[in-house]
């Protein structure tokens, strides 16, 4: 911190030198997070190590579970408790989260999780890159239910993602998953920040009716119930069990049905705010490469390499992945007759793009799961071999 | 209306449509009377009271009364207590649970809860069964006993809930009955006023499942043989290992001091404050 003020002074504009496990702390501090429970996991580690230092220098508490189920369970009561919270976690232990992130869910309590991702199944690939919790963070959890997951492919976008986590997971009452891999989490890269850069920050919106009028999960027009905190006069009932409008738990169709139906459209509604792409050179492209995370990386060297080839590449980068971002595939869908979508899974997204694409352009796929990064040159290798 | 009853509905939720789920003669009830009672002595305010559950009979307990109330998923009470206690240490956190929550899905975090030594407040109501699923046997069934699980006989041994409190580092430690309805109430009272990991294991019956599966009698019955059975502390200690046999302590088991987790992580609080400034 003593650093970074340093050159405040000299300058208006902070040069660091990230990772981007390191950038994921910086942007927590800087959304407000507080509270941190973690169990130690490859690639993830830095977060908590950073955390565990930092957090008590800021009046705030890092705790080192017995799990990351416990994990879980920490941070979702301290978010109660009306603390900005946070985990970090790769693949096996974003597994264990999966049943308390179906509460915060139901149980709409704001709270970030982290999964720096790792090749898997199981204890797979610790130290080496994959994308392929995509689906995970999707449907880990048991039960029909809305999520927002974002990625990051810079370091600089591991800060702005994990604030921009922060502040959808406080105004949506929701957990928000950021999905970084192993790559974007241990590389280095200079992060330029502005000492002027306003960040906007977005906190619980808190209810302002007398406490016997608050209704904990009333059915408001936004979909979004105001949040009061634990031990501030407003005593509520939570509960993972399906509840009414009061919290208390119901087996009443006519109150599940709307409460369930509420869940999702807090989160469809407010698609324009949630979703975010990139464009890039897609105006005139014939062929578009759909990535995101690292890949993304890659595919933006492999998209300028096959320019000055003269081919006509573009490229949409997802920021947003969950929910899919169906309107920006149909943005590139009017101009190009190809899309590429290179993964680090065997094609999680690109089933998602299939289904948006229906037939109207050609779709391929370049998959790797060996645990390397897809370079530039085997997703020129691709464009060329289906240009 | 009883002076008793006066005060139980003043802890309940008026606004949450009852009867609630127990079976008529759960001992249940009986433990949340001495929660009330408890609560009411020490003088707590509502706002400042923190219960939280985890899933089963004994899950359900928070929803009929008038706190913040949180009920959580199976076995992990304790994990979301550590959340809420470590966040907002002024609110005192009192975790219901029941003995396949606490000691079966939730083992793991009951003993490292009772490690760190986190200024919570457990009670388990230990009946011995998973009554609300139809009676599966629990980690806390005798050897020998039925259940839905264990129709030919159950062959693994019982968990003895408050003795591995005592060995996993809890600074309180009470055993009592809902039939020694006085003593549970002193030691939930005590147990709440306790800085650090507090546990109280109230022995309980289910004679739906685990009475009527054993042939065990009704719930009055089942409550006097927690009568017959039951030892206090102080008797204990004049008896012999083999008149023990088949028997229960009930009364405190362990009363000491440890440094308790938020005091200690304020002194973490203070160093990395030094450290800030260099």
């Amino acid at each position: 911190m003593k650093r970074q003020n340093q050159k405040k002074k000299k300058s208006h504009q902070k040069e660091l030198l990230l990772q981007g496990n390191e950038a994921v702390v910086e942007g927590a501090l800087r959304a407000g997070c507080r509270f941190f429970a973690g169990y130690p996991i490859t690639p993830a580690t830095e977060i908590s190590e950073i955390l565990s230092i930092k957090l008590p220098q800021v009046e705030g508490t890092f705790i080192q579970m017995e799990d990351e189920i416990a994990s879980m369970g920490a941070v979702i009561g301290a978010s109660l408790a009306g603390v900005k919270s946070m985990t970090a976690t790769s693949g096996p232990g974003f597994s264990l989260m999966q049943e308390n992130l179906g509460f915060a869910i139901i149980a709409e309590v704001p709270c970030v999780i982290v999964n720096v991702m790792r090749g898997g199944p199981s204890t797979g690939l610790p130290t080496s890159p994959s994308q392929s919790d995509v689906m995970q963070a999707r449907w880990g959890t048991h039960g029909d239910h809305p999520i927002i997951v974002l990625s990051a492919s810079t370091v600089r976008e591991c800060y702005d993602m994990t604030i921009k986590a922060f502040n959808f997971s406080e105004k949506f009452r929701t957990p928000v998953v950021v999905l970084i891999d192993e790559v974007v989490g241990h590389m280095r890269e200079k992060m330029a920040l502005s000492d002027g850069e306003e960040v906007e920050i977005f906190n619980r919106v808190k209810p302002t009716v007398p406490p016997e009028w608050y209704l904990p999960y009333e059915d408001t027009p936004s979909g979004i119930p105001a949040m009061a905190n634990f031990g501030e006069g407003y005593r509520y009932h939570v509960t993972g069990l399906t509840h009414d409008i009061r919290g208390f738990p119901t087996s009443r169709p006519d109150e599940i049905g709307p409460f369930i139906a509420r869940l999702h459209r807090k989160i469809s509604q407010y698609f324009s705010e949630i979703q975010m792409a990139e464009y890039f050179e897609t105006e005139d492209a014939e062929l578009t490469i759909v990535a995101y995370g690292c890949v993304a990386r890659s595919a933006k060297r492999a998209m300028i390499e096959a320019r000055e080839k003269g081919l006509k590449v573009g490229l949409l980068k997802l920021v947003t992945i969950w929910p899919f971002m169906r309107s920006a595939v149909e943005k590139v869908l009017q101009t190009s007759k190809n899309l590429l979508i290179p993964e680090m899974n065997m094609g999680q997204i690109s089933r998602e793009v299939k289904r948006v694409n229906r037939g109207i352009a050609k779709v391929f796929t370049l998959n790797k799961v060996d645990g390397t990064i897809i370079t530039p040159e085997e997703i020129l290798g691709r464009i060329m071999e289906v240009f | 209306m009883s002076e008793v009853t006066k005060l139980i509905h003043k802890y309940l939720r008026h606004d949450k449509k009852f009867p609630h789920v127990w079976c008529p003669g759960c001992g249940i009830g009986i433990m949340l009377g001495a929660l009330i009672r408890a609560i009411d002595r020490i003088g707590y305010e509502k706002d400042e009271v923190v219960l939280v559950s985890g899933i089963g009979c004994s899950g359900r307990l928070p929803v009929y009364v008038d706190f913040n109330t949180l009920h959580t998923t199976h076995g992990r009470a304790l994990t979301f207590a550590t959340g809420v206690k470590l966040a907002k240490p002024s609110l005192k956190v009192i975790a219901i649970m029941g003995d396949g929550d606490a000691v079966a899905i939730g083992g793991n975090h009951f003993i490292h809860s009772a490690r760190r030594n986190i200024d919570v407040t457990a009670i388990i109501v230990n009946n011995s069964i998973y009554g609300m699923t139809g009676g599966q046997y629990s980690p806390t069934t005798p050897y020998g006993m039925r259940s839905s699980t264990t129709i030919y006989s159950n062959i693994e041994q019982d968990f003895k809930i408050s003795e591995l409190a005592v060995t996993a580092g809890a600074v309180f430690v009470g055993r009592g009955t809902v039939y020694h309805a006085k003593l549970l109430d002193s030691l939930i009272e005590k147990a709440i006023l306790k800085e650090g990991f507090s546990v109280v294991e109230v022995i309980s019956h289910c004679h739906t499942q685990y009475g009527r599966q054993n042939r065990l009698g009704t719930a009055v019955e089942m409550m006097e043989s927690q009568r017959d059975n039951a030892v206090t502390v102080e008797k204990a200690a004049t008896m012999k290992p083999e008149e023990l046999q088949n028997k229960f302590v009930i009364g405190i088991l362990v009363d000491k001091e440890l440094p308790v987790y938020q005091n200690e992580y304020d002194k973490i609080r203070e160093r990395a404050r030094g450290t800030a400034t260099h």
